[in-house]
């Protein structure tokens, strides 16, 4: 069994209790522990399912390489799925749950996958699809229904707070073990800013758990004295529990730091994700051990041979009792001695190599361990944990030599560099054929914009395991980065490590290794998706020759531990099976972030209020004390009525309408962009801009104008006004006043920058009112101050004044259909302006109105909304817009492209009106259907509902809508089937619904 | 996430605050030009491993255009500069040339 012992833990504050429960269950911890260690003090062997077969799953590691222990932690607002067991701190009342299991994790249903697993292969999802679909329905959505996803997803809203943190310095060090202190602290002898970077709680990495000797100390003693001098150093910073999570283009660095999870209740955020810019970075990101292929080398019990080594001496867990130790390498020696020191029963080391290994060896033998040479693991027998293991020899296909009862077995098939950062800018890796591994080619590194490199790396990561490597190297790694970056390291000795000789690693990707295919099955590459040697052979066999294919087809590697065990074991096995060296095959792409990051820490304050900006008009806090219900358009908030009390939105739209028809209403368009071109070259500029001409328009008038891009489209529109010779105020849409903005810069930049012309958005500078109804000139006249007379200010005019006596604009702009004076007036005097028109209006009966009104009133009078008749395929001639288009103008933009064969094709579908014969509103995006089916089996569409509202005017509902050949079918009746599986049935009409002559609003 | 120095304000800026505006250095066909010239000019482009030569705006800046010659592979930058002209200028040229012998723009030496 795995129990807490008396003596090790180094970690752990053994004084203070802590209580959790796992499945509801009560257990007991140390501050220190982690939920793993936690667990395993508690013999908790079992602590999920695997994804597809719900094979029992055990933890494997002790570090962000776990593959198997994912749990629920937690519950409501602070619930969170998938946290790693290994990288979880243990605090007081934790709350975990396994998860992938259905009842109980001691009886799960879903095993049942395993006894299918004959029929669920590799690439078995894609295969699937070939099978009968009924097949398919009965047998296989079933069983993938119940195993997709691991954990559950939150239901409740996220009750903690994260954080953006930024940071430029010289030189990041990614990992906080002996290599990246020592290259913290060469690098920062020189006088550079250096910033540290470590994933755990703890610094000072694994070494004061693999033991040795540095300038005559004991290692942990070593870096406790180490950090004791770059704390004291200030221009080190280091960061513990912080995960250099990704390396980006030219020194960008991601760290994810967890602030709280260890202590949920402290204050504060909870994540922040530090976004960094250093010039040099250097990776020290240590190594990953690998686990070998033998079959049940997944059942609980079976661990990483560093792990188990974590586990007693960090912790104080011894995890078996009577353990059997399999390797390929001199390391795991040093597992065995911990134990059998601690005081376990190891029962026997299996060492796949013929002559065994070095002095660790034979300190494992002078201890009185049996070591046995040349064998394997045949096969580990067992349920939900390891009860027996079958020894073979390692040259044969697993004939059973004998069979050692035991209750855990230790692994190790070599150690691998962490080369995921190194990688994600794009550094290239060497295959180092005496470790088996691939390690980073310093040759190659990413590159900055300098073109030379910015990432280097030292200790393990670099390729160096023996600790006197390790410490010379990463010496004089921070050495060479101060010097990369124009600092002049200091003469400084590098650490001296007494040496411990080891003897060569065999690659073993298969125990033993001739496994007949029944072990094969049954040896695990990927824990977390079920990836089996067989698999990886039968992908070969099916001629997926690249790494990447075969990773996509048996999903190895592409669960949340992104293959960090599984990975070259996965592609040993590809190039085995396809008989290539295992360079030419290669690895697969390594992507930031190196472990799943929270998606809190990834939206960081970008929440609620803060999420985006909200743009107010002068008005808006008016509209707010009298209850506009809002409409965001942009970043703005409109209001889309104004409804009293207990009254229905679509009532209180139907009565602003009547108002604005009958009597008069005001509308608060300040959000209508602004846009001052001013210059000799203006007129010719917006000539080009404009689908028509507006060189011609007179000082003191306005024109309607439409904008397209160089494809064709329609973009925007609005009411150009000329100030005087040289300027022009364009108005563009609310939502598109900064996008023309840069549409015009753009142009007048890289294209016409020899045109002298001058563009400046004055969207925010005015205020403007619309004073809309047939009371409105009585209006303004009560306010005084200015002639609005039609005979002095006629339709599409503008003029100058004061009104109110304040200093306006007056445009004759009407976009409703009634006599509409458009006022402008400097932003700090809109909110005087409007309470002013408010005041004065009593008598007339006026109101505010809001933007469903102003879009109704358009629909009635057929005037197009741009995003509505409008969707980035529509030209303004399909919308009947050939009036507003130049003939004369030898260019604008657009112009060529709308000469395409398709552009100028009849056949495309062109604007009308659209009645319902029993007055009903047709549903919004409904399209017209016709005789017969397309291609796909689909009805044939013959046009579609752009706009549709219920008129109050008409006292019935009215449409637009594109239909093919529409204005040549007049009185044709239309069939639109509804999402509500109504048919609706409308009339092609002329789209201009209300006072066709255009008599009411020229007056 | 590309540094990119603004020729216009002197800024180092963040990819953040440039907005990307693709290819640089194209020549505009209006009317009169062929269907295959104009169809070139929309939708037509480059997409190198190496050289090449975009138009970059300082959006959150001072919002100029500007063109960036850099190594799409390799993420140097060459060189940034206005984007008032129609092909990169002889010190663009030189300054590429410099790390890449034998490079020319448009394969003209
Ligand atoms: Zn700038």
């Amino acid at each position: 069994m795995s129990k807490r012992i008396a003596t090790q833990g180094r970690l752990i504050d053994r004084s203070r209790a802590l209580t959790f429960t796992f499945n509801g269950r009560d257990m007991r911890g140390h501050p220190g522990d982690t939920l793993a260690s936690a667990l395993l003090a508690n013999d908790q062997m079992l602590v999920g399912r695997s994804f597809k077969y719900h094979r029992p799953r055990g933890i494997v590691a002790s570090g962000a390489e776990e593959p198997n222990a994912l749990v629920n932690l937690g519950t409501g607002p602070s619930f969170e799925p998938n946290q790693r067991a290994t990288t979880t701190e243990l605090f007081d009342r934790l709350k975990a749950r396994s998860q992938n299991h259905w009842p109980s994790l001691e009886f799960d249903i879903g095993a049942i996958n395993a006894r299918l697993s004959r029929l669920l292969p590799a690439g078995f999802y894609y295969k699937t699809f070939l099978r009968p679909r009924a097949f398919w329905k009965h047998v296989y959505e079933p069983i993938i229904r119940q195993s997709a996803g691991l954990g559950q997803a939150p239901k409740d809203r996220d009750c903690d707070t994260y954080e953006y943190f930024y940071a430029t310095t010289d030189i990041v060090v990614v990992g906080g073990g002996i290599a990246g202190l020592l290259t913290a602290r060469s690098a920062a002898q020189s006088g550079a800013q250096v910033l540290v970077l470590e994933q755990t709680a703890h610094l000072g990495g694994r070494t004061p758990v693999d033991g040795g000797t540095v300038d005559g100390q004991p290692a942990s003693a070593f870096i406790d004295a180490l950090l004791e001098e770059l704390r004291a150093m200030a221009n080190v910073t280091m960061r513990s529990r912080c995960m250099g999570a990704g390396i980006y283009d030219h020194g960008f660095v991601l760290g994810y730091e967890r602030l709280t999870d260890h202590d949920p209740d402290a204050a504060g955020p909870r994540h922040r994700l530090w976004r960094i810019r250093a010039k040099q970075v250097i990776t020290a990101t240590g190594a990953i051990e690998r686990p070998l292929a033998f079959a049940g080398n997944d059942l609980p019990g079976v661990m990483l041979a560093s792990a188990m080594r974590d586990y007693l001496i960090n912790y104080g867990v011894m995890v078996g009792q009577r353990v059997i130790v399999a390797t390929n390498n001199d390391d795991a020696y040093r597992t065995a001695i911990a134990l059998k020191e601690a005081g376990a029963d190891v029962l026997r080391i299996l060492d796949a190599r013929d002559s065994g290994g070095g002095p660790l060896m034979q300190k494992a033998r002078e201890l009185g361990i049996r070591i046995d040479c040349g064998r394997a693991i045949g096969k580990v027998r067992g349920g939900k944990r390891v009860k027996k293991v079958k020894i073979c020899a390692q040259n044969s296909s697993g004939g059973a030599l004998e069979e050692v009862s035991c209750d855990a077995v230790a692994m190790s098939g070599g150690w691998s560099p962490v080369v995921h950062l190194w990688s994600h800018c794009g550094g290239k890796l060497l295959w180092d054929d005496g470790a088996a591994h691939f390690r980073p080619d310093p040759a190659r590194p990413p590159t900055g914009a300098d073109g030379n490199g910015f990432v280097s790396t030292a200790g393990a990561a670099h390729g160096d395991f023996a600790l006197g490597d390790i410490v010379a190297q990463a010496h004089e790694a921070g050495r060479k980065a101060a010097q990369a970056i124009g600092m002049k390291p200091k003469k400084h000795d590098a650490p001296i490590a007494a040496e411990t000789r080891e003897a060569r690693l065999l690659p073993v990707w298969l125990m033993p290794a001739g496994a007949n295919i029944g072990l094969r099955s049954k040896a695990w590459l990927d824990y977390q998706n079920d990836v089996k040697v067989s698999d990886v052979e039968l992908a070969a066999r099916e001629g997926y020759e690249s790494v990447e294919h075969t990773k996509r087809y048996t999903t190895l590697g592409m669960a949340t531990d992104q293959g960090k065990l599984s990975n070259i074991n996965g592609l040993a096995t590809l190039a085995n099976s396809l008989g290539t060296p295992i360079p030419s095959v290669g690895t697969t792409t390594f992507r930031p972030p190196y472990t799943p990051i929270s998606m809190g820490a990834i939206a960081g304050e970008a929440r609620d209020a803060i999420f985006q900006p909200l743009r107010c008009t002068p008005i808006h806090h008016w509209h707010e004390a009298h209850d506009a219900a809002w409409e965001p358009v942009g970043h703005w908030r409109r209001p889309y009525t104004y409804p009293r009390a207990d009254e229905a939105h679509a009532d209180a739209v139907a009565r602003e309408i009547k108002n604005v028809r009958q009597a008069v209403g005001l509308l608060d368009a300040s959000t209508l962009g602004k846009l001052i071109v001013k210059g000799p070259d203006a007129g010719k500029f917006l000539d080009m801009l404009y689908t028509n001409m507006m060189s011609t328009l007179q000082p003191g008038r306005c024109r309607y104008g439409l904008m397209c891009n160089e494809n064709g489209f329609l973009i925007d529109d609005g009411v150009v006004a000329r100030l005087d010779e040289q300027s022009f105020l364009c108005h563009t849409t609310s939502g598109g006043a900064d996008q023309i903005h840069a549409h015009m810069e753009e142009w007048l930049q890289t294209e016409w920058w020899d045109w002298q012309v001058y563009v400046a958005n004055a969207t925010e500078q005015f205020a403007q009112i619309a004073v809309v109804g047939p009371k409105a000139r009585k209006l303004l006249e009560k306010l005084g101050g200015m002639d609005l007379s039609a005979e002095t200010l006629p339709l599409m005019a503008w003029a100058e004044g004061e009104i109110a006596g304040i200093r306006a604009r007056v445009f004759r702009i009407s976009f409703s259909g009634e006599l509409s004076f458009e006022i402008a007036v400097p932003a700090s005097q809109g909110l005087a302006l409007w309470t002013a028109l408010i005041e004065a209006g009593r008598e007339f009966g006026v109101m505010p109105y809001g933007t469903e009104a102003l879009h109704v009133m358009r629909a009635e009078k057929g005037f197009i909304m741009i995003g509505d008749e409008t969707d980035g395929t529509v030209i303004p001639q399909d919308l009947g817009l050939d009036w507003a288009i130049s003939k004369k103008k030898e260019d604008y933009l657009g112009k060529r492209a709308q000469q395409r064969t398709h552009m100028a094709s009849p056949d495309r579908w062109k604007l009308v009106g659209l009645e319902t014969t029993d007055g009903t509103v047709l549903p919004e995006g409904a399209y017209a259907v016709g005789e017969g089916l397309n291609a796909n089996g689909q009805r044939v569409t013959q046009g579609r509902v752009t706009s549709t509202y219920y008129s109050p005017t008409l006292e019935r509902g009215i449409a637009m809508g594109l239909v093919l050949h529409g204005p040549e079918r007049m009185g044709e009746v239309l069939e639109f089937p509804g999402t509500d599986g109504q048919v609706y049935h409308a009339k092609i009409v002329d789209p201009v619904f209300y006072d066709k002559e255009g008599t009411k609003q020229n007056v | 996430m590309l540094i990119l120095t603004c020729p216009y304000c002197g800024i180092e800026a963040d990819e953040t605050e440039l907005a990307s505006g693709g290819e640089a250095h194209l020549t505009r066909h209006g009317p009169g030009t062929s269907e295959d010239d104009f169809s070139n000019y929309l939708f037509t482009r480059q997409n190198p491993l190496g050289v090449h030569f975009e138009r970059w705006r300082h959006a959150h800046g001072c919002g100029k255009w500007f063109h960036a010659a850099r190594d799409t592979g390799t993420l140097e930058v060459f060189a940034t500069y206005p984007a008032q002209t129609a092909e990169p200028p002889k010190t663009v040229c030189d300054a590429i040339r410099k790390r890449r012998p034998g490079w020319t723009w448009q394969g003209t030496a």
